[in-house]
């Protein structure tokens, strides 16, 4: 009860802390903005004729590859940068506490700016009669995703100080997340590498996973594997921040 | 409260604590003095449970910090060096951030904030940004945070640093009076603020404590403390050090001032000399010679002299 209470309060001042500034409100415009364009100008909502979000959701590991690590790059660094790291573990909590506290609170964050793109599934529900069970399968996909990307970036801004620095590593490992069971990419390692290689470095890709989610696939598998991304992830912080702490 | 038991804290291969042992009992505050870099931020932190130490226990209460470190930081309220506060709250969500960890919920919450707004005059700044605030308004809205539940350990890294002469006396009050119902450690390089807030003071250099004691002990181990001024109008100096240097008491005597009218002279005591023999017998040959004494008065020792002596400067190489 005691840390339940404990990650409460921490998420919940990390979440006013981004209201408190504008970049909370430019990341929501930004990130609508974008979703907009690749659904409808690029991904060619309209010139599909097909009433799903196939064309809203395909964009998405693309889109959080920069926006996810945009909101993650501060979680630690900016606390070891204004030594508020300090103030913030020498107070009764565990160093759990706090990684998951403020883990959950971006995350809030982030599904906060999905739950925004409410009017593109409106738009489709209007102009024909989509499959409710696929939109609600892919939003919990990209609920997913952006955890598991998250997990990434707050593992990151473990590692330094600067945000710029914590931002660029985030992004490095996202891409290799993708690109590592991207079509193109697992079709050039089939020319030359066994069947079995390529395969199991594409089941280490969010593009395998994700993939399922957007055709309406809730497979146990695909949740679990971004479930432990997450946990691997938050983890390797709370190690991170340990060995900074004992030099 | 605070037992501290061989401490040690490396580096690498740098050694910042090297086995330091004190206690801080309820009602004591001390002071940690020492050169930049003597290991006083670490110990505190080793202290407070944000670093691990490498050797040594602690103990704050009852409980070890390093198997019990959630309780033991319970008790503990600390105010860490240069103040770091989210500067992106205003100083009210801040505060009830604090009280909320601390494990205080609605109208206990509301009163703990108020309690310590009071105490640190933050009430001008209540619902205003953190990073709009001066830099006395942060350090205080840190040390809000730190009283914030009453704690029964109070430590702090430098907490009159960057203040006005005016807030500096403030928060020296507020510790001395803090401290009769708390166990107090603080650090400082302002060597009056030991003698104005202290009940002890240890020093450390390089990682070692070198002295240990009240201020008043402390000072006692200056060059100065002990020795006797005296002021005689129309005494050559030759003369006055001639006839001081022959008291049995006086080691050494130095003449500190020069003028056609007066001389001012410091008679260093021999080393064990009883108090107020030194000034009897200065007096005695003041009388004898019939010299018309000015001022007489025996020196207390300065605590910057003692921490000179003890203490080296970091500009200096160690020798081994």
């Amino acid at each position: 009860m005691n840390a339940l209470n404990n990650i409460k309060s921490i998420a919940k001042r990390e979440l006013t802390g981004y209201f408190a500034s504008p970049v909370a409100y430019v990341f929501i415009v930004i990130f609508l903005l974008l979703t907009g364009f690749f659904t409808f100008m690029v991904g060619g909502f309209f010139e599909r004729g097909d009433a799903s979000l196939m064309a809203f959701f395909l964009w998405h590991p693309w889109l959080y590859l920069f926006l996810v690590p945009a909101v993650g790059m501060r979680l630690w660094s900016e606390e070891r940068r204004l030594g508020t790291m300090e103030l913030l573990l020498t107070m009764p909590i565990t160093s759990w506490q706090a990684i998951v506290g403020k883990f959950l609170a971006s995350w809030l964050f982030l599904l906060l700016a999905l739950v925004l793109t409410f009017p593109v599934v409106v738009t489709v529900k209007y102009l024909g009669s989509p499959d409710m069970g696929v939109i609600i399968c892919g939003y919990v996909g990209s609920v997913l995703l952006a955890g598991g990307y998250l997990s990434i970036s707050c593992m990151t801004s473990s590692l330094t100080r600067n945000q710029v620095v914590s931002f660029i590593l985030s992004v490095v490992v996202c891409l290799f997340l993708i690109l590592a069971g991207w079509p193109p990419v697992t079709r050039m390692l089939e020319e030359w590498a066994p069947a079995w290689l390529v395969q199991s470095v594409a089941n280490f890709s969010v593009m395998t996973h994700f993939d399922a989610f957007q055709k309406g696939v809730l497979d146990s598998r695909d949740v679990l594997f971004f479930l432990l991304v997450i946990g691997f992830s938050l983890f390797s912080t709370s190690v991170i921040l340990r060995s900074h702490r004992a030099g | 409260m605070i037992k501290v038991q061989n401490l040690t804290k490396a580096f690498g291969p740098k050694i910042a604590v090297n086995d330091i042992s004190f206690s801080v009992e309820k009602g004591e505050v001390l002071g940690f003095l020492g050169p930049n870099g003597a290991g006083k931020s670490t110990t505190m932190r080793m202290v407070t449970g944000f670093i691990p130490p490498s050797g040594g226990t602690i103990r704050v209460g009852s409980f070890d910090v390093a198997q019990n470190p959630i309780e033991a930081k319970r008790l503990v309220g600390y105010l860490p060096e240069n103040a770091p506060l989210y500067t992106d709250m205003t100083v009210y969500g801040f505060l009830s951030f604090a009280a909320e960890i601390r494990g205080l919920t609605g109208e206990a919450k509301k009163k703990a904030v108020f309690r310590s707004v009071e105490l640190c005059f933050l009430e001008n700044v209540l619902h205003q940004s953190i990073d709009t605030l001066s830099k006395g308004y942060r350090h205080r809205t840190c040390f809000a945070q730190a009283i914030i539940h009453d704690p029964q350990v109070l430590i702090m890294d430098e907490p009159t640093d960057g203040l006005d002469p005016n807030q500096k006396h403030e928060v020296r009050t507020l510790i001395r009076r803090m401290g009769e119902k708390k166990a107090i450690i603080f650090s400082t390089h302002i060597l009056e603020e030991v003698e104005a807030a202290c009940t002890r003071a240890i020093i450390i250099d390089r990682g070692r404590i070198v002295a240990n004691g009240t201020p008043d002990e402390l000072k006692q181990k200056g060059e100065t403390a002990g020795a006797i001024c005296v002021r005689l109008p129309g005494v050559p100096a030759a003369v006055a050090t001639q006839k001081l240097g022959q008291i049995p008491q006086a080691r050494k005597v130095q003449v500190l001032k020069e003028a056609d009218s007066s001389v001012l002279v410091r008679v260093f005591p021999q080393a064990r000399t009883a108090n107020g023999e030194l000034a009897r017998s200065v007096f005695a040959l003041a009388v004898a010679e019939s010299w018309k004494l000015e001022e007489l008065h025996t020196e207390e020792g300065r605590l910057d002299e003692v921490f000179r002596t003890i203490t080296l400067p970091d500009t200096t190489k160690e020798v081994k």
